[in-house]
């Protein structure tokens, strides 16, 4: 072992849920301890990774790799999380979710994802990416007296299994073609005749494209997002979607770079199905997370298009993408956390008429936040897509630009409907002043970084160059 | 480094628009009304003083502003020259006027109403200031927000409808523009309007880049076909809504296409000439029509802004002198006319609260500072000699004459079509016998509303009589689009 610095930050994060799974094994009502525990060992890790170097190197016979792209989509999922986690924890208790294994479970698919996102050989990618499917199942029917959580979590499992074993299938035909399992032998074995090489990657992308849930595999998400209690819907939209779109990067740059036309014609398909389908589905309907299911496929749709161009360009835009949605989604979810109702919190759409004048803070922060989904300048969300399709169109990929803004307007329809339910309709239901802080602060964070975007709107670009430089 | 008088301009609004969201008033709302109307004065008068010091003999742009924007890519870069200061200042003219009508009209929500109107003037400014593709396109867009609000949240029955339809169709022709300009980057490595003059983009690509802004412009100018949002935002918006719509808002696509069709792609603006006339003329003659048979004040006035757009396109595109001066006097002319009628159909509708042409009648007898006022308006709007209206009108016939006498017949033909409605609406509102002894109630122009039309009428007629200070504004710059756009096109 040359230098065991370099997984320091997985290394920490075992560890420490390992510790906290004792505490919550001893000691009785621990929720509360073990949660703020948790948060801890979050800010832990994210000063972990900030103060080591982030330079680019691989141990346990070079298939784990420590690099700044690995780093930076690191810190995107453990800040994602913190802010998910603390907009939520309200809404735990009151839903009667506190059990001490509700962080842990996150900690535990947070490792998986690390794994994920630094792996550089086909089997830790494959043991990482389950470690992180198994905890989220579990999560999805964390509300286990309710028979639509335990649904959700059951279809999840089910559907989420089988595209695990065409991984699987994938990454086993990918090793009889290249004899190896490492990403870079992978890249060097492959090229355009090796067409059992191309099935292999098929059987590949398709798993991939279920875990960031994009069309045609996204059947799941709605159900699973309007199924599963809030605070969990609020992780999947978020988190796992961030490294599922590191790993699909990260296969067209290393092991499939010498057969990307291949795969760049699939991911096309992908984008643009999901770009429809996403500002299709979503217009009839009528749940705020289901809606948001919706959104989020179609958002993905947006990211790919960026990863479709097959360039260092492109992947570069994705990344912003997939960091700007992150900052509107954890806005837009914590602002279900403040819809309580005689302890009942509210997720039909229709519920949210008149807020704007109950509640005139939250209706203009949904107002950011909902405009900014729809990528109306001059708020983040419009910067997010600028600079996809700046660099979808530097490829001269007219048609996949042309569908993807015309679906932009598409998709402005139900974010409208929205708003008009917020601003123009009479006012419904009277909200309990909410005493949730955080999720305030998160959204308030989250409305001003989207706000004041366009003063800066270099400054996620230029930390996204730096991550390609090898 | 000098002032950045052009950035301060456009924020001014911006941030005073901050200081009204804390200002703590619950019962009256008079510190929100005060702060607005005093930062939207001082922006006026920081306008007045720009074209004042403005260089008239040069049709190089002033007071040029550049920042890094988005590294390597974009630059921050503002300016103006003798076309956009016009519309400045006619931004900055007509929002004061808003905000003192908004005293009489909106009676709910009047902080977030202000606040709406202030950071849609900055947006507005932004458009006529930017030098930048990516820039003109974010204020371009940015100001369908305030607007979509305020029809939606202050509009009449229909107004989710119409700020739905206002949005979408907006938002449809504009996605296109984008393409075009993501397009124009990749061909010549910048977004800045001054160096794509000097580079020229190459002749294969000008048709279709010229079509996607078109589309976005069409949409905006309104033309016809997709002209119909217009009279559906304009019946449902509040009067500030439908002031700001008609005097402002629809100048941006003139002034796109002053700014950014004709000189970026001179070429496709030429091969597209018959195109625009073709709609131009159907805009002037059919929606004249149309005006005829509306039974609402709004509506009428609505469709007659899409015939007096009509004129403008036509005029922009008959490329000659006298065609385009025509064209930017018909859209500040315009700018005041429209902006007057809207306010005179508000200052009866808030009395009783209907738009009905049938709901009127005789008014003259009971209200007649009003009726005097009114009539100037429908004059100069029918293009009179003497009023502002009849000048723009003149100027793009004499150029149009010069390129198409078909064009220029048809055109000729809407100015009767225009007295025609505008005399009967007068008639039918003004004189005629009363139907409706509400009217008989009516009190005549308070101080308010008598400061704002007079005002407007004023201008109208003083820019009929002395139309030098605005000529003089924009003849050089007017000179030197021509001379770049026969340079490119006889060098083809």
């Amino acid at each position: 072992m040359n230098n065991i610095n370099i997984m320091l930050p997985e290394i920490f994060l075992s560890l420490s849920i390992f510790s906290v799974l004792m505490i919550g094994v001893f000691i009785k009502k621990s929720f509360n301890l073990i949660f703020n525990l948790t948060s801890l060992i979050i800010i832990a890790t994210i000063t972990i990774i900030l103060t080591n170097p982030n330079n680019e190197e691989k141990i346990f016979l070079d298939s784990f790799t420590r690099d700044a792209f690995s780093n930076y989509f690191k810190i995107l999922i453990l800040v994602s999380s913190l802010f998910v986690l603390n907009s939520s924890k309200i809404f735990i208790v009151d839903n009667k979710l506190d059990k001490f294994e509700y962080p842990i479970i996150i900690l535990l698919s947070i490792l998986g994802m690390f794994f994920m996102v630094s792996s550089n050989d086909l089997i830790l990618f494959y043991l990482g990416l389950e470690l992180q499917s198994l905890s989220l199942y579990i999560l999805a029917s964390i509300d286990r007296d309710n028979l639509r959580s335990t649904e959700s979590g059951i279809k999840y499992f089910v559907l989420s299994a089988l595209s695990s074993g065409l991984l699987l299938y994938g990454c086993s035909l990918l090793y009889g073609f290249t004899g190896s399992t490492n990403f870079e032998l992978i890249a060097s074995q492959l090229n355009k005749e090796n067409t059992g090489a191309v099935f292999a990657m098929v059987f590949i992308l398709v798993g991939l494209a279920f875990k960031v849930s994009a069309v045609p595999f996204h059947m799941w998400t709605p159900d699973v997002y309007e199924g599963a209690p809030t605070s969990i819907t609020s992780y999947f939209a978020v988190v796992p979607k961030v490294a599922g779109l590191a790993l699909l990067i990260k296969f067209m740059f290393i092991p499939f770079s010498k057969i990307l036309l291949e795969w760049q014609t699939i991911i096309i398909f992908i984008s643009i199905a999901s770009m429809i389908l996403g500002a299709v589905a979503a217009m009839v309907q009528k749940n705020f997370k289901r809606l948001l299911a919706y959104s989020s496929i179609g958002h993905i749709g947006y990211a790919l298009a960026g990863v479709a161009t097959g360039a260092v360009s492109g992947y570069q835009s994705a990344i912003v993408y997939i960091s700007i949605y992150v900052i509107m989604n954890i806005g837009a979810f914590s602002c279900l956390y403040l819809l309580k109702k005689d302890g009942q919190y509210k997720e039909n759409i229709s519920d949210l008429s008149g807020i704007s004048k109950k509640n005139p803070l939250l209706a203009i922060s949904l107002l950011i936040i909902l405009f900014s989904l729809a990528g109306v300048p001059p708020l983040g969300g419009f910067f997010a897509k600028f600079y996809v399709f700046v660099s979808v169109l530097e490829k001269e990929m007219y048609a996949l630009a042309i569908i993807g803004l015309l679906t932009t307007v598409m998709s402005a329809f139900y974010y409208l409907k929205i708003i008009k339910t917020i601003y123009f309709d009479d006012s419904g239901i009277t909200f309990e002043p909410s005493k949730n802080r955080t999720a305030q602060i998160s959204i308030f964070t989250s409305c001003i970084i989207l706000v004041t975007f366009f003063l800066y709107p270099s400054v996620l670009n230029n930390i996204v160059n730096t991550l390609f430089i090898n | 480094m000098s002032f950045p008088i052009l950035s301060t301009l456009i924020f001014l609004p911006l941030i005073s628009s901050f200081f009204i969201l804390l200002s703590k008033d619950r019962t009256s709302n008079n510190s929100s009304i005060y702060i607005s109307l005093f930062s939207s004065f001082a922006t006026f008068l920081l306008s007045l003083f720009l074209w004042y010091s403005l260089d008239l003999n040069t049709s190089e742009f002033q007071f040029v502003e550049e920042k890094s924007w988005i590294n390597n890519f974009i630059k921050f870069k503002l300016g103006v020259d003798g076309i956009s200061i016009l519309f400045i200042v006619l931004t900055t003219f007509i929002t004061p006027i808003c905000i003192i009508s908004c005293v009489n009209s909106i009676k709910i929500r009047v902080k977030e109403f202000l606040i709406a109107i202030l950071v849609l003037e900055t947006f507005m400014i932004g458009v006529f200031c930017s030098l930048d593709l990516v820039i003109f396109y974010l204020f371009f867009e940015a100001g369908l927000i305030p607007m979509f609000l305020i029809i939606g949240v202050w509009g009449g029955p229909r107004r989710v409808y119409s700020a739905f339809k206002f949005f979408l169709f907006t938002l449809l022709g504009s996605v296109l523009m984008l393409v075009a300009i993501i397009v124009i980057y990749w061909l010549t490595g910048t977004t800045d309007i001054t160096q794509i003059y000097e580079i020229k983009i190459p002749k294969e690509y000008q048709n279709l880049l010229w079509l996607a802004f078109f589309s976005s412009f069409a949409v905006k100018m309104p033309m016809w076909p997709v002209h119909t949002w217009l009279p559906d935002a304009h019946v449902e918006a509040p009067t500030a809504g439908s002031v700001i719509l008609a005097a402002i808002l629809l100048k941006m696509a003139g002034y796109g296409f002053l700014r950014f069709s004709i000189p970026m792609f001179p070429i496709a603006s030429e091969y597209f000439t018959p195109l625009i006339y073709t709609l131009s003329i159907i805009a002037i003659i059919y929606t004249s029509l149309v005006a005829l048979m509306q039974d609402d004040m709004k509506k009428l006035i609505a469709y007659s802004s899409v015939a007096h757009m009509g004129y403008v396109t036509l005029g922009i595109f008959t490329l000659t002198k006298q065609g385009i001066e025509g064209s930017i006097y018909q859209m500040i002319s315009h700018g005041l006319i429209s902006a007057a009628l809207f306010l005179c159909v508000g200052v009866v509708y808030d009395r009783l609260h209907s738009r009905m042409i049938s709901a009127y009648g005789g008014l003259v007898n009971y209200i007649p500072k009003y009726s005097f006022l009114f009539l100037i308006f429908a004059l100069a709007a029918l293009g009179l000699p003497g009023t502002s209206g009849f000048l723009g009108e003149f100027l793009v016939l004499t150029g149009a004459f010069q390129k198409s006498y078909l064009a220029a017949m048809l055109a000729t033909f809407g100015v009767v079509l225009g007295a025609a409605y505008m005399l009967w609406l007068t008639k039918r509102v003004i004189f005629g016998a009363t139907n409706n002894s509400e009217v008989k109630k009516f009190n005549d122009v308070n101080k308010s509303e008598i400061i704002m039309l007079a005002t407007l009428a004023f201008f109208i007629l003083f820019f009929g009589f002395y139309p030098l200070p605005l000529m003089e504004t924009f003849s050089v710059s007017v000179n030197s689009l021509i001379d770049n756009y026969d340079t490119a096109v006889i060098s083809n």
